[in-house]
């Protein structure tokens, strides 16, 4: 029996350990650029963990869709600095960038210092020659970090893989249901649940240092908003009025949080100082007024309303006035994500019962569609603005997929376990 | 333990796992909306009349609009249908009658659209449906609405035969 019993927990703890994103690159780009990143030397008196540095920063490049990454089995030979680097061999296995380096424990014992370099194939140069210091259980937070470094080095847009992802997970049906709230880094490894109810959970959001996700919980009766610190599970509930208490959105300094409230009798915006609790409204319409989102310069807040008969997206200054139209393109445009320099707005776009991924251009007022459909909603940009999160079906499950800006990468990020839906990018934690 | 007992075991528990997996979800059928006839023959004194809003024994009586609590709606839409007014009416009677009775209305929507938006939208369903009970009579301390938004779908599968089901208010009674 205890062999049973040992056994069962065998699988239960593989399986959790398999409950991570997977991810498929499902449309790639033709340019993307051929790098080695050759495995690093450990030096370190620790054994050598399962997954190696320079696999991460391979993965991560490649998952960005603008970097080809030779095979490990490809390469013929291993560098271990400047000077045993023969450039030649590359240049047969037309690649054209070359990454080296080391692992060992850093002074004083307290983790390790990844020692790396980039050189460019044809001009022999060192493009990049850094220590990346991290502590012992944050080898691939390195490895993420060094993976950024290289990105940018190589497209001048700052990184994102060491950044992390929030999102909503359902398992069950009917009664028997159980929602989670998990973060995870941003290549899906390492998932943890910050929260867990049998009540409906949503609208995830990070304040704008990383360390804290307001949501949506329905574990009173009601909607009800809640901040919770994602490194100790400290929390605070912060609104459950009467009616609706959603969409919570910090502002960029993090003091306030735009949300929706429907105590008056419909949902309006309002914004609550976090300091001193006070709300102040923003629109006053019979309409449903919901999902606010902060411009990057806080001189606007977008949300969506239905004034216009359907949901459209309106823009209101921070300080009050008359909200005005922003899209004018299909039946439903919902739930906005405004990119990092602003130009870019990101949507639920729906067409009879396609729901798609768009962009709008702020510039030009161009709508552009990104995604396939046909139930996509919940877009989110990188912090660096170079990629969309957002959530789309397979079957009768949500999972959640990546975009590119242009909509030429897409990659899928599969969860093994139930419904996963409302990703939210976090911004860079510094 | 040899290998082909641990295959075993963990064949038996990933298809214990995957027949829970596929269990078919609940899924409400469409509500009679008509009229219940009256009772052909009147058997005993206790008998119950099915058009007696005011009799709680009518929430188990299946020819009884009060065993009807589920109103379903069109697509993005809040307006009562004619065919679901006469629920709405026995409703409301028994509410009136019984100042002790008190319901929630619970709004809900189907999985189209954005899922904020619709909380907003199963909540002016559930207020279409207590502003027709608040008319007919029942007193606004007796009736509270709770928008649920697409989280709580009756059906899970992404086609019209499904979402409508799923578009819907519920009349729970908190108190009878």
């Amino acid at each position: 029996m205890r062999k049973i019993i040992f056994t069962l927990l065998f699988l239960l703890v593989s399986q959790l350990a398999q409950a991570k994103l997977e991810i498929e690159i499902i449309q790639g780009n033709a340019s993307a650029l051929p790098i080695a990143v050759i495995p690093m030397q450990w030096q370190s008196t620790d054994p050598h963990p399962q997954t190696g540095v320079a696999d991460i920063v391979s993965s991560d490049l490649y998952r960005s869709g603008l970097f080809e990454p030779l095979d490990e089995e490809d390469m013929v030979d291993r560098p271990v600095d400047a000077e045993s680097i023969r450039y030649g061999t590359w240049r047969l296995l037309k690649v054209d960038y070359i990454v080296i380096g080391q692992v060992k424990d850093a002074a004083g014992g307290t983790g390790y210092d990844i020692t790396y370099q980039l050189f460019d194939v044809h001009t022999q140069e060192a493009l990049l020659s850094q220590i990346t210091t991290v502590g012992f259980g944050d080898l691939r937070f390195g490895a993420h970090r060094v993976a950024d470094a290289i990105y940018e080095i190589l497209t001048g847009v700052a990184g994102a893989f060491s950044t992390r992802i929030a999102y909503i997970s359902a398992t069950g049906i009917g009664n028997d249901q159980n929602y989670q709230l998990f973060v995870a880094d941003a290549d899906g490894f390492n998932p943890q649940a910050v929260v867990g109810s049998p009540e409906p959970l949503l609208s995830p959001n990070w304040s704008p240092d990383g360390q804290r996700l307001a949501y949506v919980s329905f574990e009173k009766g009601n909607s009800a908003i809640y901040v919770q610190s994602v490194a100790t599970g400290q929390r605070e509930l912060v609104s459950s009025g009467k009616g609706i208490n959603g969409a919570p959105a910090f502002s960029p300094d993090g003091r306030y949080m735009a949300m929706t409230l429907s105590a008056s009798g419909n949902p309006e915006i309002y914004i609550r100082d976090l300091t001193t609790g006070q709300k102040t409204q923003l629109t006053t319409h019979w309409a449903i007024d919901t999902e606010p989102v902060w411009s990057p310069d806080s001189q606007w807040v977008y949300f969506t309303s239905d004034r216009g008969g359907k949901p459209q997206i309106y823009r209101v200054p921070v300080t009050g006035g008359n909200p005005s139209r922003i899209t004018l393109e299909g039946d439903y445009n919902a739930r906005a994500s405004i990119s990092p320099d602003g130009t870019r707005i990101a949507m639920a776009h729906g067409r009879g019962n396609e729901y798609r991924i768009a962009v709008l251009d702020t510039d030009t007022g161009r709508v552009r569609i990104l995604t396939p459909g046909v139930l996509d909603e919940s877009p989110s940009f990188a912090p660096n603005g170079s990629m969309i999160l957002y959530a789309t079906r397979e079957g009768s499950r949500g999972v959640l997929s990546a975009v590119s800006v242009d909509g030429n990468v897409r990659q899928r990020l599969i969860l093994t376990e139930g419904d996963v839906r409302e990703p939210a990018w976090s911004p860079v934690i510094r | 333990m040899n290998t082909t007992w641990r295959f075993l075991l963990a064949l038996v528990f990933a298809v214990s796992i995957s027949a829970c997996k596929t269990t078919e979800p609940e899924t409400d059928t469409a509500p009679e909306v008509t009229e219940p006839e009256p009772a052909t023959e009147v058997t005993t004194a206790a008998a119950i009349d099915p058009r007696d809003y005011t009799d709680p024994r009518n929430f188990d009586n299946s020819e009884s609009l009060l065993s009807k609590r589920v109103i379903y709606f069109d697509f993005d839409k809040s307006e009562v249908k004619s065919e679901y007014r006469s629920i709405v009416a026995a409703h409301a009677a028994y509410v009136s009658a019984h100042g002790s009775a008190r319901v929630t209305l619970e709004g809900h929507a189907d999985e189209r659209g954005t899922r904020e938006y619709n909380l907003g939208l199963g909540e002016r369903r559930g207020n279409a449906i207590s502003g027709l009970l608040s008319a007919a009579g029942a007193m606004g301390s007796q009736l509270d609405t709770v928008s649920y938004g697409e989280e709580r779908p009756v059906c899970r599968v992404s086609d019209e035969n499904c979402w409508w089901q799923n578009r819907r208010v519920e009349i729970v009674y908190t108190a009878r």
